[in-house]
């Protein structure tokens, strides 16, 4: 039998025809949707007079506009309230599953799909939303589409795709203190830069991912995009099947053992061929951080921003421009340099699992006077564990404000916006020139990072904080 | 929704060669509330185009009247980040209708081909020629061919091959889009659900 890999099982699987000489029509089991990249689909159904085919592989939810404070009130800012009460009119019009502002469900899409066991392995899932690669983490192909892609999910099931090329990227060896899946991923982006798996479809593997929770590995996928890659997976394990056990929307009883026995069968064959192999060592990864505009220009905590030795043309000019925009020179170190506001929370880190290791990192400690700390859980599931587990008193004790769900800072489409100028590290996903609010400085990196930046005020090597 | 023809286009070129332009410097996301398509353009490259008082900014190259047209050149990596269509939209709104580099972003080609913006990836070198004929005479005009899937530089006639599959081309040469291909074939989508 031919040797196939995990992606080439479920992509095949879902194959309802192939276009000769173009895309293959793939069917899609679970699409998420939110308030900003579905009104437009919405609108074009009711142009062409069609209807949603199958509203029960759809489920709704506002995260990207929504204030992270009085969710209980009205929206204050029109047209993001227009946004969100267009989703609720869409979702009741046609039957979808909403999980609105202020339910027991609510929250950033990537963060409830996986919660609610609505994420399962061999599943084709998207949504309007580039980091629905996070879902991979399952084993399940998931990606993210254009709002025209949401219309014809909506209206066919189906989109129409053509298969990535396949890349595998081992992690193997045991990770050291204080090194986190952000930084594995940081580290990989920062090897081969934020473009360098443009095409591929990555499947994650090796002994240090394997290792990893359920948790870890959804930041690890959630970050894909930020190579280029248009997804990436990870075979489910008895890591995964524990995590899905028992949750809502998981198989339940006979129909368990049933689905446990495929999911089982997900796995890449022994000798089958990637289009691209990269291996890396654990024991080389440390605390990483960003220092540029793009995910790709990331480097160890402890080391110095890249000069421009063998740089030239456009490739210089982008870089010193990058540079610039950050306040920061080539070949300086980032270590020590003072930072204005931390951000813990997104698709990528706003988990309870993120959540816990702040808590754990800051305990008994101090925020720094120049920081101003916004932690902002992923869901109200999130937020509930938080408070029950004490999370919470201790954070807000450290100087930590916390906020309601949904995707805030990240993106910033609502208030919470890093001040032109400022510095903000942040366990979200991207450093894009004015993605925190315009003229804003991010730096990403790890919740543990993070905590360590929140309490000395300064880029902070977590490993040092620790051994205080 | 089924867009304009595109066949062949022949325009000036705005010359953009900054790398990894992402989608949020194409449409920052606080200009993604609309709950409908048009209008984008004005904030399309928002921040690079306009300081925070809203004034233009000078050495910004859509703020520059030497170069205007229908095609934009664009450096390396493209498009990269969030798979916001409103990034395309922007575009189209603005006024293009065609976006050349050497390096697209996956999500935003894609976005470009659904609603008939056509993509054209050249080579690094075919980049730059292209950027330095923009650069020392602004009315160099490209010819972008879609049926022969080439790109020639008419001032000297240089020209370049692109791909593109079958079927999309074939959608942007009629002004086809995907969802009536899709609905089209409705019954076989309902045996193949049916059937898993």
């Amino acid at each position: 039998m031919e040797k196939t890999t995990l992606f080439d099982k479920i992509w095949d699987s879902h194959v309802v025809k192939s276009v000769p000489a173009g895309p293959d029509v793939f069917f899609i089991d679970k699409h998420f949707i939110h308030e900003v990249t579905s009104p437009v689909a919405f609108l074009n159904l009711e142009k062409r007079g069609i209807g949603v085919k199958n509203p029960n592989r759809t489920v709704a939810t506002p995260d990207h506009n929504v204030p992270t404070v009085d969710q209980d009130q009205t929206i204050k800012d029109k047209l993001s309230r227009m946004q969100v009460e267009r989703l609720r009119e869409n979702c009741a019009k046609y039957r979808i599953e909403l999980h609105d502002l202020g339910s027991a469900h609510h929250g950033i899409v990537h963060v409830i799909g996986p919660e609610l066991g609505i994420t399962q392995p061999g599943m084709t899932i998207v949504c309007g939303d580039s980091h629905t690669s996070t879902h991979g983490a399952f084993g399940a192909i998931a990606f993210g589409i254009g709002t025209s892609e949401v219309e014809m999910v909506l209206a066919t099931q189906c989109i129409m795709q053509s298969k990535a090329k396949k890349m595998r990227i081992s992690v193997n060896g045991t990770l050291g203190p204080g090194v986190t899946s952000k930084d594995i991923i940081l580290y990989i982006i920062s090897k081969i830069s934020a473009a360098g798996a443009t095409g591929y479809f990555v499947e994650y593997a090796g002994s240090a991912i394997q290792s990893l929770s359920m948790e870890a590995r959804m930041t690890i996928c959630n970050m894909s995009i930020e190579m280029g890659a248009r997804g990436g997976l990870i075979a489910p394990d008895e890591t995964t099947f524990n995590y899905l056990k028992g949750k809502q929307y998981a198989p339940k009883g006979a129909d368990w053992d049933k689905a446990v026995a495929y999911w089982k069968t997900l796995k890449t064959d022994d000798g089958a061929v990637f289009d691209k192999e990269l291996v890396f060592e654990a024991s080389d990864i440390e605390p990483m951080i960003t220092y540029g505009t793009n995910p790709g220009m990331g480097i160890k905590v402890t080391e110095n921003i890249p000069t421009t030795e063998g740089m030239e043309g456009s490739n210089k000019t982008s870089y010193l421009k990058s540079l610039e925009y950050m306040g920061f020179a080539p070949g300086e170190p980032v270590k020590g340099k003072l930072v204005d506001y931390v951000f813990v929370g997104s698709c990528t880190n706003g988990r309870i699992e993120d959540i816990r290791s702040v808590a754990q990192f800051v305990k008994g400690h101090q925020k720094a006077a120049n920081i101003t700390a916004w932690i902002v859980p992923g869901s109200r599931e999130v937020e509930k564990m938080a408070h029950e587990e004490g999370l919470v008193k201790i954070l807000e004790e450290a100087g930590f404000e916390l906020r309601q769900p949904g995707c805030s800072a990240c993106l910033a489409m609502n208030d919470d916006k890093i001040p032109s100028g400022k510095y903000a590290v942040s366990t979200s996903n991207r450093n894009f020139e004015g993605r925190q609010g315009p003229g804003a400085r991010t730096m990403l990196a790890s919740p543990l990072t993070v905590a360590a930046v929140a309490i000395t005020g300064r880029i902070t090597d977590p490993r040092e904080v620790f051994q205080n | 929704m089924a867009y304009d023809k595109f066949t062949i286009l022949r325009s000036t070129a705005v010359p953009l060669p900054t790398e990894n332009v992402d989608t949020d410097q194409i449409i920052p996301a606080r200009f993604l509330k609309a709950t409908e398509r048009e209008g984008f353009g004005d904030n399309l490259f928002r921040d690079w185009r306009y300081d925070v008082e809203g004034n233009p900014k000078k050495d910004f190259v859509l703020n520059d009247p030497t170069y205007s047209g229908k095609i934009l050149v664009a450096g390396k990596n493209f498009g990269s980040g969030s798979s916001r269509e409103h990034a395309v939209w922007a575009i189209y709104d603005y006024g293009f209708r065609c976006v050349v580099s050497s390096f697209f972003a996956d999500i935003f080609k894609n976005n470009c081909l659904n609603i008939g913006v056509l993509p054209v990836t050249v080579s690094a070198e075919f980049a730059n020629k292209l950027f330095a004929a923009i650069q020392s005479d602004p009315s160099t005009e490209i010819e972008v061919n879609l049926p022969e899937q080439k790109i020639k530089l008419l001032s000297t006639g240089e020209f370049e091959s692109f791909d593109i599959n079958e079927y999309k081309k074939d959608n942007m040469t009629n002004g086809f889009d995907d969802i009536d291909y899709l609905l089209n074939m409705s019954s076989e989508i309902d045996a193949f659900a049916a059937s898993n």
